[in-house]
Formats: C-alpha cells, structure tokens, sequence
C-alpha cells in the first residue's frame, strides 16, 4: 500500500508552502506528491514560481509527483489555470482532475481522479478506467463496505484505489468566499484573508461547540479524519494508497512515518493512534463516515470493529 | 413513446416541479410548459416521505401532461450506489417506458448507461453534476449526448451568457425557490452531521435527524444530529434546520456564515435570463404546496407571455410570501452576493 500527499489545500505563503515540500522531498516516507490550487485560482500565481523547484527536488528524492487541478471551475481564469495545468501532461506529467471538465484537455492520456469528482459506483469506475483514469481516491463520505466494493471493482477495471485517511475533509465548495464573507469582504476584494488561517477559519456552533473549518470558497470539518485504525481493513480492501492532506497544526513528516510503519505492519493501529495523539492537534479525530455514521463521529476500534459496520 | 418528438417552446420554456401527482396536475394546469418528477426512492434528490411517484402513477402523469401538450422530464439525479446500480438502471428503464420525454440525470455512471441502453431517449444533465463551464458541458455533450444543462447555481448573468454563446447545449436556470449554497451535486456537510446526504441518500439536513430543544431563558434551539444550527430568541420565528441556512460563530460574531434564510426569486432577471440565452427557466418546489405550484406556476407563466410578446413582465408582489423566511434574493445571479 503507498502513501500519498495531497495538494495544500490552504493559501499558505509561498516559501512556507515551497519549504513544506522542501522538507517533505528530504524527509517524508510518501511515494506520492500532488503539487496544485484545487481551491482557488487567485491563489495560484503566488506559489507558481516555485513549483518547478519544488517538483524537481521531489522528483530526486525519489516521489512521484502529481499536479492537481481545480475542484470548481466557473470564470475563464478557472478556466485558463485547469487548461494550463493539463497541457504539463503533454511533457509527460501526471495530472489528478478534481472537477470533470479537466477531461477534455486530457484525451488520450492517463490521469488521476481526486476525491472532489463523485465516483460512487462500479459505472462510473468503468467509465473513467475507459477515458484513461489510472487512479481514483474516492469520495470521503463513502462508507467501508461502499469502499471495499469499489475498491473490487476499481482492481477489475485496472485502476488503483485511493482512500482519504488524514486530515480536515473537504465538505463543500460554492461560488461564494466564506472567508471573505466572514470579515465582511467582497469576493473580489478579498485582501486574501484566507491567508490567516493556515488550517482554516474554525466556525462553531451557537453553543460554542467547534463544527466546521472555512477556507476560501471551501468548508472542511472541523475533525481531522483520522482512518489509522481502519488501516488493516483499507489493505484487506485492497485498496493501493491512502493519502495524507496536509495540516499545518502538525509535523506531516511524522504524520507521514506513523502511516508508513502502519500500512508497513511494523506497529499496530493502537500503537499509530498513540502517536498521532501525541502530536496535539488542536482539534479532535474523526473517522464516522467509514462506520457509515456522521463524518464527526468519532467510533474507537473497540467499540466499532472492523471495517463494515 | 414520446422520444422524436421534442419540439422547442416559443420563448423561454417554464419546468416546474412536481413533488406528487396532484402537484403535477396543478402545475400543468397552471401553465407549466415541462414538469419534473422522481420515482419514491433515492434515486431522486428530492426523497423525502409523502413525494413521488410509482411507475404507474408516473405512466398516468405522462398521459395526462401529454394530453394538454405538456412534457414530463423524470429525475434521476442522485448517485448511483456502489453494490445496488441496478436500482438506478431499473429507474431509467421505468422512466422510459412510461413514455417520459428526458430524463435527468447526474451520475456519469447512470448517463453512460442510459446512453448505450436508450440512445434514443433525451438526456437532461441535472443541476447535480456541477457542469459550470463551457468544457463540463462539453464533455458531458460528446460522452452522452445530452441536450440540455441545468446550470449550477454559481454563474452571473453575464457568466452565463458567455457560457450560452460557447456551447451547443441548451441551458435551463433555476429562477425560484429554495437555494442551494454550495456548488449542487458537491455537499457533504449534511452527512458530516448526519451520516446522510444528497449524493448518498438523496436527502439533506434530514428530519430524521433534527430536533429542537427549549432553553430556560425562552428562546428554542435547533439542532441537527449532534451540532445547534440555530438559536432562536422568544420572539423570533424558528425556522427549520437546514444545515447551510445555519446561524454560526466565526471570526468572534455570530453570522449567517453560508446563507441567510432566503430563497431564490428571479422574476425580475426574466428578460436579462432570455438575453443571456437560456432556453429554460426552472422552478425549485418538489416538497412545496400545491398552492404554492399554482401561485408560483401562473406568476411565472404570466411573466414568460409577457415577455414573449415583447412586453415588460409585471412583476408580482405575491411571490414573495411563498419564500422560504419570506425573505428574497437574487442569489448569484447577482456579481455581489459572492
């Protein structure tokens, strides 16, 4: 089983996001790493200058790089930043499309699916593994017996099975900036306010308990997922990699290596949960959408068992 | 069956939602020139108790809106699940057989299928497939040959009318009722907080999982699963729990982060609608009243007249008591509400 890490999904300053991935080339037991705005395009020029750089050294080291698109694609910058993008797959890179539209630049080569396109059933598996799609992580609401039947079907169709199992998971997308909303800002005139807010803006409840993260356009839990002790199921599933979203709250080079002695069997799921409380995150695990329960849910192994309940 | 025999409506073609079989008739005869329905079960995004329609009760709607030259478009516009697809493939076989003139659709599943099995059958792409730029609809055009696109609710006018001059697709826009927030088709907070969801189980914020809880100072507190959505003062009226109308602390205040409790009315973007290109205006109202489908239907047909024999619609003032809160917008249609 590989692990993978998913594209920063927060505006973090440019040399911060160039030294995370610095250090995650160097460091990192990944095998994978998606590099790309999925969230906003306004934020892609300012890391642009540095992506080259950082793929290269990711590349030495030994990662597989992958340049992710645009999860909601409305105004022709949208447009023009998802085409650019996919034309990098004609010098032979691997592209993941999160909103379909990224398809029709992609004839006749093989891509990646990320978890913002809805594939749900066995058709749809068939249908992208039919356009060229060798790789599919899917949807973070599925549940563990939805999961393991796909995962069959993706390995029928030739296709690699991927599962979200760290950090915040992406909810929702609009056309609306919530962030932008919350300190009373125009969408465009943002000032870029979600550049304060490296994993998310946290939103309670009117009874101050904490719900769900704002970021830009997108709303996230407030949980991170947290799928360690659903690891030895996810193999039993066969699914083939399990990706990392990256957090600023903790050291995703641990993050990293606790997954990797988990996938590698070394220690056990009781032992990786340890680990990953250790790194004090300032917010709670979650793993309910798995136990077909709300995403918020937190089930513990005891209490959950296995995968399909 | 009625495939072959799709003709365009002279001016902008009025769809309207037909929540059971009475609705349909009441929008029909109201003068709704399409209606749109689902089958009781999830393979709808409207799958709540009380609506819908069996196989036979949806033959009866075909032949009655045949009858009185209006057509019938079936929803089927949830995602299919992993391990039961055959309830969405039997779906559409039901669908087609009845004789509905389109079915709507979103999963690429579903259309894929559909395509092969009924190459002759009229494919709409449902609002809940997220096709928001001119190479979505693209696609969805070459892989399945769909004839028209309901449009996210995401695009400005002028979007939209950029969107029309770039594509061979007709394009249909919702122009009253309840407003999704979030990009349609790409919500998971229903199940964050509910283990349900559109996409999953065709339903959001579910009242299966909403409560209510009165609190010592008077004011009512509503909750969805295990999260307060909204807090009501005494006087206040309580409105139900739907998650994105929520009433949130973010930043240090207490916002209507996502949306204030209003819903969509466009009647006044009519005329800027038809310039723009649109073919279709579509009415938002499934779990609605009857009288709501009549009040809502006639407005809109009259206006939809209007404007067809070039005059100014007169724009109705009633509309608005049938709003979700009774409170208005424009919605995206509009630059400034993002």
């Amino acid at each position: 089983m590989e692990i993978s890490l998913g594209p920063v999904l927060f505006n973090w300053p440019a040399e911060t996001w160039r030294d995370f991935h610095f250090r995650m080339a160097d460091e990192a037991d990944v095998d994978v790493v998606h590099l790309g705005e999925v969230v906003c395009a306004k934020r892609a020029p300012f890391f642009a200058p540095y992506l080259p750089g950082v793929a290269e050294r990711l590349v030495a080291a030994g990662k597989r790089v992958v340049f992710s698109t645009l999860a909601l694609v409305m105004n022709r910058q949208d447009r023009q930043l998802v085409a650019a993008v996919c034309a990098m797959a004609e010098e032979g890179a691997e592209v993941e499309v999160n909103d379909l539209s990224a398809m029709v630049h992609l004839k006749g080569k093989g891509f990646a699916v990320g978890p913002f396109v809805n594939v749900y059933n066995e058709l749809t598996v068939d249908w992208l593994a039919g356009k060229g799609a060798g790789r599919i992580c899917l949807p973070p609401e599925l549940d563990g017996p939805r999961i393991t039947l796909l995962a069959a079907a993706m390995r029928d169709a030739g296709v690699v099975p991927e599962v979200l199992v760290f950090g915040r998971m992406p909810l929702a997308l609009s056309a609306r900036c919530y962030h932008a909303r919350a300190h009373d800002l125009p969408k465009d005139g943002c000032q870029f306010v979600c550049g304060q807010d490296a994993d998310g803006l946290d939103l309670f409840t009117m009874d101050g308990e904490p719900f769900l993260a704002v970021n830009g356009i997108q709303t996230l839990s407030h949980a991170c997922l947290n799928l360690a002790a659903e690891v030895p199921a996810l193999k039993a599933a066969g699914i083939g990699m399990i990706r990392l979203s990256p957090q600023a709250a903790c050291d995703m080079v641990q993050v990293a290596a606790i997954f990797r002695a988990l996938a590698d069997a070394h220690i056990a799921p009781e032992e990786a949960h340890a680990r990953l409380e250790a790194l004090g995150l300032p917010f709670p695990f979650a793993n309910g959408y798995w136990h077909g329960q709300p995403g918020a849910a937190r089930i513990s192994p005891a209490a959950g068992g296995r995968s399909g309940s | 069956m009625a495939t072959g025999t799709w003709q365009a409506v002279e001016g902008l073609e009025l769809v309207c939602p037909a929540g059971t079989p009475s609705a349909l008739r009441e929008a029909v005869e109201a003068g709704a020139h399409s209606v749109y329905c689902g089958f009781r079960d999830e393979t709808n995004a409207r799958n709540f108790p009380g609506l819908n329609f069996s196989p036979a009760e949806l033959k009866a709607a075909v032949a009655y809106a045949h009858e009185r030259g209006a057509r019938v478009l079936v929803a089927i516009n949830t995602f299919a699940q992993a391990g039961c697809t055959d309830l969405w493939k039997r779906a559409v076989d039901e669908a087609v057989a009845a004789g509905a003139d389109a079915l709507i659709l979103a999963d690429p599943g579903v259309l894929a299928h559909a395509a092969r099995t009924y190459p002759e059958m009229r494919l709409h792409l449902s609002v809940q497939a997220s096709a928001s730029s001119p190479e979505a609809i693209r696609l969805h055009v070459e892989e399945f040959g769909v004839k028209r696109v309901v449009l996210p609710r995401v695009l400005t006018l002028p979007e939209i009318a950029a969107l029309n001059a770039e594509i061979d697709c007709e394009t249909e826009v919702f122009v009253y009722g309840g407003l999704c927030v979030m990009a349609e088709g790409r919500c998971l907070l229903s199940s964050y907080a509910t283990g349900k969801s559109p996409n999953m189980n065709g339903v959001c914020s579910p009242p299966s999982h909403v409560a209510y809880r009165e609190e010592a100072d008077g004011s009512l507190v509503s909750r969805l699963g295990a999260f307060t959505i909204n807090r009501f003062g005494p006087e206040e009226k309580a409105g139900y729990p739907t998650l994105c109308k929520g009433r949130f602390e973010v930043a240090g205040r207490p916002l209507y982060v996502f949306e204030e409790p209003t819903s969509l009315n466009a009647v006044s973007l009519l005329k800027a609608l038809m310039k723009a290109g649109v073919t279709a205006l579509k009415i938002e109202g499934r779990q609605r009243s009857r009288a709501y489908v009549r009040q809502v239907v006639s407005t809109f047909r009259a206006a939809v007249e209007a404007l067809r024999k070039g005059q100014d619609p007169a724009l109705d003032a009633d509309l608005a008591s049938m709003s979700e809160g009774a409170r208005q917008t424009q919605g995206v249609y509009r630059k400034t509400w993002r």
